[in-house]
């Protein structure tokens, strides 16, 4: 592949691909040499315009157990402004050699910008962008899923028959957005819930049942998965609910709600939490709560996405 | 295209290469066969049954020969040059360290298959000795590699194409030779 | 020294009649048959048609201010070049056109020019702030006389404000024209609300943020009495209300823009933001609704909302590119494709909407009867019946921001006179020197 901008236009069968590649991967980190030599005089540029250590950490680390050089321009303290970094950026690390640019930005469509813009040759990875997507995020969602559910026998299934629920901030969420593409591509059945005022006006072209109360969709549901996301705090200035308190109690995984659960249900959360908010700290450090696993899958599954866009021919398919 | 070996052929030629790796090891302690994905692991998993079948000389039941598959994908120095490979599974029965690792390829050619999987047996552990069984060297090397075991000699010209066939994955058992430019 | 005379031969009218036409001191003198004049500038207008000079009532010529994306000279090739002889020049310039000064200046610049008539619109408040109302009585009773008023670019969302600005208008029959977007509604917005901007992650820009301005200003315009005209009707919502409102005898006009006859938003879904504009691009269902409305008189005219921008302020991610598309060159093309071609209007209607109207909504005289003789000569020879794919040729403009580059189109225009000299002559633009020259002949011929 080319890119990797989104999970919207990932098939099954390439999605399914980049998944049991990343098994491969992470069965590097239980060696004694966590490295392979696969990328090594490449050299990967992150490109971070929003602030996230998580992220960027992730990839790097990703990079480098690929024996990638790393080289990461972040825009904390420079002197980059709105509309004037993307072009000039890009170029400069184009021209220091970048054969693949991971970008994060704060607008919408920037990483597709600059993917068929025309003004770099090396290969793009969306790290997150504006509201739209965050295909990596999703891709670890699904692979964490997976090995939750079959553990070193996950290599060639779905997620067929799996039900999920993803409760939060919908419509400013695009974790939530890649997911909903992703998990309904491997066969999942996807809920959202969130106060009328965080889903989109119109989702009817969304592959997704919506309900506004948390309750009844565990109710219904009986979900293998509760996907948890983080509510910013901000939002409240622009009256998309009275108070924290309110969604909390209305939308937030507590403890009681957490105790409603099927027992097997699996946790989640893309962090950074807000304990207390979203989700209580008992429901984050349970058992069934897969929150750090998915911060270790990342690696893998970003590591076998820099194998699939940095090898094979760069001409051509997208 | 003719058949150069038949499914009798084969199987000589992988006792013959079972006995040779117990004879250079003095037995069958501390051997781990590792085949290359995809058709050297379906040999390596053939070669370490015919050892079990052949056992020590004194005639006692030893352990099952440990026996398992090493990917090379991640190692290759052509990544770039041709559409991106998946990899297959590396599966190690046990810890490499200090075991005499025999390699398992079906062709060897170029020797640069061998060479990265030289590089991952490195990353993966220290073996005390890393040995190499083939079913069919056919010459050409790029690289100063050479097999241990050797099931045939086929030199051939670089515009000829080996094909192995194995029953566990084409349903029946030969090598062939043919010609690229189609005639035989 | 006087202009030289022009004659037309065997242009098919609106009305489809085909006659010659002697222009003479910038003035139609005969038509028919007409004799050969020695010394006149002669051109075979054999298949083409005649349309009476096109107005636009809503141009952004960016001088004072932002010379880097246009200025009045290149402002007016541009409308010549699409066959326009007069332009209403918005007033969101750099300083704003909020004094007698400035809309005198833009005033100059355009006679100096001399490709099109330069109309400046003066800004209804101050600054464009919405605050406090600017010097509207002084621009009005200035050389350049203003008769419409528009903070556009802005809405004026205080109410207080617009009827107060509806009402002093009334002093010299002038109209205020809104563009229409409650602020709160649309605080950071990027494209059209919908089910495509939740799948782009663009932040939506509701139809109702227009339709709700538009319903409360035609009840104000209604209340004390005054004229109303909309800007840039974006929406099936908007055209019920206007409707509604033209029902009720209410003075409310109305334009459309050539991109929203015939573009959709599902041209946004690759962060193309060529296509990002103010109003959005909206629905098939939305664009259906506005050529029906044109059709049918809801909308009165045709208004470009020609806005350039410099290569930089498009050349980057959407939330960060300008809001804006140029329409001066490839407006009546647009026009012919999106609501002549399938019958929506005839030739006549485009003559209507495209020249007639808009010039008596402006208060702009001239353009009344334009092919009676004695009527003052603005004609725009246009050829219907080739079909070219627009491409930067086909921009006089200094910027390049044209949604249409590389798109198939009909028609072209051939020839523009301006006042009975020509600014645009066999498919090419008039040395700026010669339209120049020519436009202070006519002046000295006025004094005379």
């Amino acid at each position: 592949m080319r890119n990797m901008l989104s999970t919207s236009d990932l098939s099954r069968s390439s999605a399914m691909g980049i998944l049991d590649i990343a098994e491969d991967m992470a069965d590097i980190s239980t060696r004694e040499v966590k490295k392979l030599p696969t990328l090594r005089g490449q050299t990967v540029a992150n490109l971070f315009f929003e602030d996230s250590t998580r992220t960027r950490i992730s990839f790097e680390a990703a990079a480098k157990r690929l024996s990638a050089d790393v080289i990461t321009f972040s825009t904390r303290g420079s002197s980059v402004s709105k509309g004037e970094g993307l072009k000039d950026t890009a170029q400069t690390l184009a021209e220091m050699g970048a054969d693949a640019v991971v970008i994060r930005h704060g607008a919408s469509g920037a990483p597709h910008i600059l993917a068929s813009s025309g003004w770099i040759d090396a290969a793009v990875i969306n790290a997150g962008d504006g509201t739209h997507e965050h295909p990596t995020q999703a891709l670890l969602d699904a692979f964490t899923i997976r090995r939750r559910l079959h553990g070193r026998a996950s290599r060639g299934k779905a997620l067929d028959g799996v039900s999920v629920l993803i409760v939060g901030d919908i419509v400013h969420s695009r974790v939530a957005r890649s997911n909903v593409w992703l998990l309904t591509t491997l066969g999942a059945n996807v809920c959202l819930v969130a106060p009328p005022s965080l889903v989109p006006v119109d989702l009817s072209r969304w592959p997704v049942t919506v309900e506004f109360d948390l309750d009844h969709a565990i109710a219904e549901c009986a979900p293998d998965v509760i996907m948890m996301l983080r509510i910013q705090v901000e939002r409240m200035d622009a009256a998309y609910f009275p108070s924290a308190r309110e969604y909390s109690t209305s939308w937030g995984l507590n403890d009681e709600r957490f105790a409603r659960l099927p027992p097997d249900s699996i946790v989640m959360h893309p962090g950074p939490l807000n304990r207390g908010l979203e989700i209580s700290s008992l429901a984050a450090d349970s058992v069934r709560s897969a929150v750090r696993e998915q911060v270790a899958n990342g690696v893998s599954v970003r590591m076998a996405v820099l194998y699939g866009v940095l090898t094979g021919e760069r001409k051509g398919d997208a | 295209m003719r058949t150069v070996l038949q499914q009798l052929d084969i199987a000589k030629a992988l006792t013959r290469i079972s006995h040779e790796v117990i004879e250079a090891n003095r037995g069958v302690d501390a051997l781990i066969i590792l085949g290359i994905p995809t058709r050297g692991a379906v040999l390596a998993q053939r070669i370490a049954a015919t050892i079990d079948r052949i056992g020590y000389r004194d005639g006692s039941t030893p352990p099952a020969t440990e026996v398992g598959s090493l990917d090379v994908t991640m190692y290759r120095d052509d990544l770039s040059r041709n559409v991106t490979r998946t990899p297959a599974r590396t599966t190690l029965p046990s810890n490499i360290d200090d075991r005499t690792v025999v390699l398992v390829d079906d062709v060897l050619c170029s020797g640069r298959t061998i060479r990265a999987a030289l590089d991952a047996l490195g990353d993966i552990g220290r073996p005390r000795v890393v040995r190499l069984a083939v079913l069919v060297n056919r010459g050409h090397r790029e690289l100063p590699i050479r097999a241990d075991y050797v099931g045939k000699n086929l030199p051939t010209s670089t515009d000829e194409r080996i094909s192995v066939h194995l029953a566990e994955i084409d349903g029946d058992d030969c090598v062939t030779i043919s010609s690229e430019r189609g005639v035989t | 020294m006087s202009l030289k005379q022009v004659l037309v031969r065997q242009a098919t009218l609106p009305d489809g009649t085909r006659t010659d036409i002697l222009i003479e001191r910038g003035h139609i003198v005969e038509q028919g048959i007409v004799s050969s004049r020695s010394g006149a500038t002669t051109i075979d207008a054999d298949g083409l048609l005649a349309l009476p000079g096109l107005v636009d009532l809503h141009t952004h010529l960016r001088e004072p201010g932002s010379e880097n994306s246009e200025t009045v000279l290149t402002g007016t090739r541009a409308a010549a070049a699409g066959g326009f002889t007069a332009v209403f020049a918005m007033a969101n310039t750099s300083p704003v056109a909020d004094t007698a000064a400035v809309v005198e200046q833009v005033m100059a610049l355009g006679e100096r020019a001399g490709y099109a008539t330069v109309r400046p619109i003066g800004s209804v408040s101050v600054d464009l702030a919405g605050e406090r109302l600017s010097a509207i009585g002084a621009m009005a009773s200035s050389r350049a006389r203003v008769r419409v008023f528009s903070d556009d670019g802005h809405c004026v969302w205080d109410p207080l404000l617009m009827r107060r600005a509806l009402e002093y208008v009334k002093t010299f029959n002038g109209v205020i024209a809104q563009h229409a977007q409650e602020p709160r509604l649309t605080v950071g917005a990027q494209m059209n609300e919908g089910a495509l901007s939740s799948e782009l992650g663009l932040t939506g820009w509701p139809s109702v943020a227009e339709a709700a301005i538009i319903e409360r200003d035609v009840l104000l315009a209604q209340h004390v009495e005054s004229r109303l005209h909309i800007c840039h009707v974006s929406s099936a919502d908007s055209v019920d209300i206007v409707r509604w409102a033209k029902k009720r005898g209410i003075a409310v006009t109305a334009e459309v823009t050539p991109h929203h006859l015939l573009l959709t938003e599902d041209l946004a879904s690759d962060y193309d933001s060529r296509f990002k504009v103010n109003p959005p691009l909206r629905t098939r269902d939305d664009v259906e609704a506005l050529r029906g409305a044109l059709a049918d008189g809801t909308i009165d005219i045709v208004a470009t909302d020609h806005a350039p921008h410099p290569v930089e302020a498009k050349e980057c991610e959407w939330a960060a590119a300008a809001f804006g598309m140029l329409g001066l060159e490839s407006a009546l093309s647009v026009v012919q494709t999106a609501v002549v071609a399938n019958g929506f209007l005839s030739w006549s209607d485009v003559a209507r909407v495209m020249s007639r109207e808009p010039a008596k909504i402006g208060r702009l005289s001239g353009y009344e009867d334009p092919f009676v003789i004695g009527a003052r000569a603005n004609i725009t020879l246009y050829d219907p019946t080739v079909e070219r794919v627009f491409d930067a040729s086909s921009l006089a403009s200094k910027s390049t921001n044209s949604p249409y580059l590389g798109r198939q189109l009909l028609g072209r225009v051939m020839t523009t006179i301006h006042d009975g000299y020509l600014t645009v002559h066999d498919g090419e633009l008039v040395s700026a020197d010669e339209v120049a020259r020519s436009a202070s002949t006519v002046k000295e011929d006025e004094r005379a």
